[in-house]
């Protein structure tokens, strides 16, 4: 048992110190990232996750250049796109997508420009990559208690409003007829987005960030029939690609070709993507049968009606 | 407070609505008590929703009165009123159940979330029997047919008990027996719990043999009133400013652009003029 174990896990794993570090703030990133990329996806908002991405890598960019922790930079930068972003009119559905755009293109633009700046400043290329696509091995310890209270506060906001925001989901007018202030909702969850978005951009890189929060979302969304099934399989199913990824990324050291180590953002993300291809293979049949269920219902309540 | 205020449930007094400076609506008046079956009848494009936002408090209005129970709408919320929007586009992907639908009609607008009990669920199933939809509780909404997704969608409207059910055009896009399935909930609904139902449409036939009463807009006015004294040719004609006549044929009503020198007669109700020509 401990030979076939030693052949998957390479000896010393938990003893390392950067891989307990990543073991930790990856799982609560991943649960944050799971269960608010589950509200994103309903609410038709992963282009405005993806935008704030961009944003956050602009802030993440800057707080190398001030020498402050790249989190910070994330969190500032992603905050402050969202708020702009709803002032120009994220909530109205047709200004959605013009807003969000303007946004990340005016953000990446800047990016652009600080980590040109960061290179030219510094003697290393390995702060770029690490904003860009993230490092879980390099994450500061400093740091961590930070990462979890985010994460936290992000998951409270989506419970307090979890019931309102599935109501604005279903009909944005029939929420507001009830009393509900759909606007206000709406920026407290994209202060929660960015917040996930910058916990994300931590653990996969800024560019990457996207691909945890609505990848496991997405999939948990084809196989859970209630919103808590859905968070909760969108949660596990990121921890899962975390901790796997983890563990490869530490395997791969002896990989070819220099014994250098893979990414491990390139792990979580490609076992993300996989665990939702997975999801077509089985699914058809099933999807299949819900809508011919629903149209032999409609057979039996109209059988001597042939609707034109 | 009179007998007469008390009888009233809604009172909308002297309404108008102005949008960017054109004139939506213009002098609305008319009156709901409870257990009446009104049908909002007018065109597309006429004022119907403008009319129903006004009534549930999401469109203010330029001048006017909304007189809810014999005093004032407050802003908006409250429990009086249930409401279904119109063109509901439900996401396949979208994970509720129509049980979690109907669930949220209880305490959706509240933050937190609520814990599961036999007295809830038990609740939630009433109402979806109510309106003959609990064959399908535990199918996902979005892949329900769209006459199956009113009747959950009623389900939800109705389960906090309202004395006043506004839908804006349920009928739109249902085959003929869908279209009386609904006609058919809402009229025990109305009988049964007392619940005042103004339903909209663009075609006033399915609904003809249900309403009591009928508020017909057109060009941002309204004539109301029982079915058969609204929906005659002068009345009409006055409402939309141009000659019309209203016809019937094989028992059903047929609203048409009455004759005038060089022009051809044509209906005014797109629906009905589909199903007249075939």
């Amino acid at each position: 048992m401990g030979g076939i174990l030693h052949y998957i896990v390479e000896p010393g794993l938990l003893s390392s110190g950067p891989v307990r570090t990543a073991v930790l703030v990856g799982t609560v990133v991943a649960v944050t990232s799971g269960v608010v990329g589950v509200l994103t996806v309903i609410r038709g908002q992963s282009f405005a996750g993806h935008s704030l991405a961009d944003v956050a890598t602009t802030g993440g960019a800057g707080a190398f250049l001030a020498g402050i922790s790249q989190f910070w930079g994330f969190l500032i930068a992603g905050i402050a796109g969202a708020a702009i972003m709803e002032l120009i009119g994220v909530q109205r559905r047709r200004g959605r997508d013009v807003a969000t755009g303007v946004v990340l293109g005016a953000a990446l633009g800047a990016a652009a420009l600080f980590l040109y700046l960061g290179t030219l400043s510094s003697s290393t290329t390995g702060a770029s990559f690490t904003i860009l696509f993230g490092s879980m091995f390099v994450i500061s310890p400093d740091t961590v208690p930070a990462l979890i209270a985010s994460g936290l506060l992000a998951l409270a906001v989506v419970a307090v409003l979890s019931r309102v925001l599935l109501l604005t989901a279903l009909n944005p007018d029939l929420a507001a007829a009830r009393g509900v202030r759909v606007r206000a909702v709406g920026i407290a969850y994209l202060v929660a987005l960015a917040v996930a978005v910058s916990l994300s951009a931590v653990v996969i890189g800024a560019v990457l960030s996207t691909a945890l929060l609505i990848g496991p979302a997405a999939t948990a969304l084809r196989v859970a029939r209630t919103p808590v099934r859905a968070m909760t399989a969108a949660a596990l199913i990121g921890t899962a690609a975390t901790w796997v990824g983890i563990v490869l990324a530490y395997d791969s050291y002896y990989w070819p070709p220099q014994g250098r180590g893979w990414s491990v953002s390139f792990f979580v993300v490609a076992l993300v993507v996989i665990g939702y291809l997975l999801t077509y293979i089985r699914l058809p049949g099933r999807r299949r049968a819900g809508r011919d269920a629903a149209r032999a219902r409609e057979n039996e309540e109209a059988p001597a009606c042939s609707p034109a | 407070m009179s007998a007469q205020a008390e009888q009233e449930l809604l009172r909308l007094d002297g309404i108008g609505v102005r949008l960017g400076g054109r004139e939506i609506l213009r002098d609305v008046s008319f009156t709901v008590r409870p257990g009446e079956f009104t049908g909002l009848i007018g065109p597309n494009g006429a004022g119907k929703t403008t009319l129903l936002k006004v009534i549930l408090g999401l469109q203010a209005p330029t001048s006017g009165r909304v007189l809810l129970n014999g005093r004032p709408r407050q802003r908006r919320g409250g429990r009086l009123i249930g409401y279904v929007p119109q063109k509901l586009a439900i996401d396949p992907d979208m994970p509720l159940r129509a049980r979690d639908v109907v669930a949220l009609g209880i305490d959706g607008h509240r933050l937190g979330f609520p814990l599961p009990s036999a007295a809830r669920r038990e609740r939630v199933t009433e109402a979806l029997r109510a309106t003959g939809a609990e064959a399908y509780a535990d199918a996902r909404v979005g892949e329900l047919s769209g006459g199956e997704q009113q009747r959950v969608m009623i389900a939800h409207a109705v389960i906090s008990r309202p004395r006043l059910l506004l839908l804006d055009e349920p009928l739109a896009n249902l085959d003929l027996r869908s279209e009386q399935g609904i006609v058919a909930v809402l009229a025990r609904l109305a009988r049964e719990q007392q619940i005042a139902v103004v339903i909209s449409a663009h075609d006033m036939n399915p609904l003809m043999r249900e309403t009591d009463t009928v508020v017909y807009v057109a060009a941002g006015r309204v004539a109301a009133g029982r079915t058969d004294d609204v929906i005659r040719t002068e009345v009409l004609t006055r409402l939309y400013g141009s000659q019309v006549e209203v016809l019937h044929v094989n028992g059903r009503v047929l609203v048409v652009a009455g004759e005038e020198p060089g022009e051809v007669r044509e209906p005014i109700e797109a629906g009905v003029a589909t199903e007249a020509a075939g």
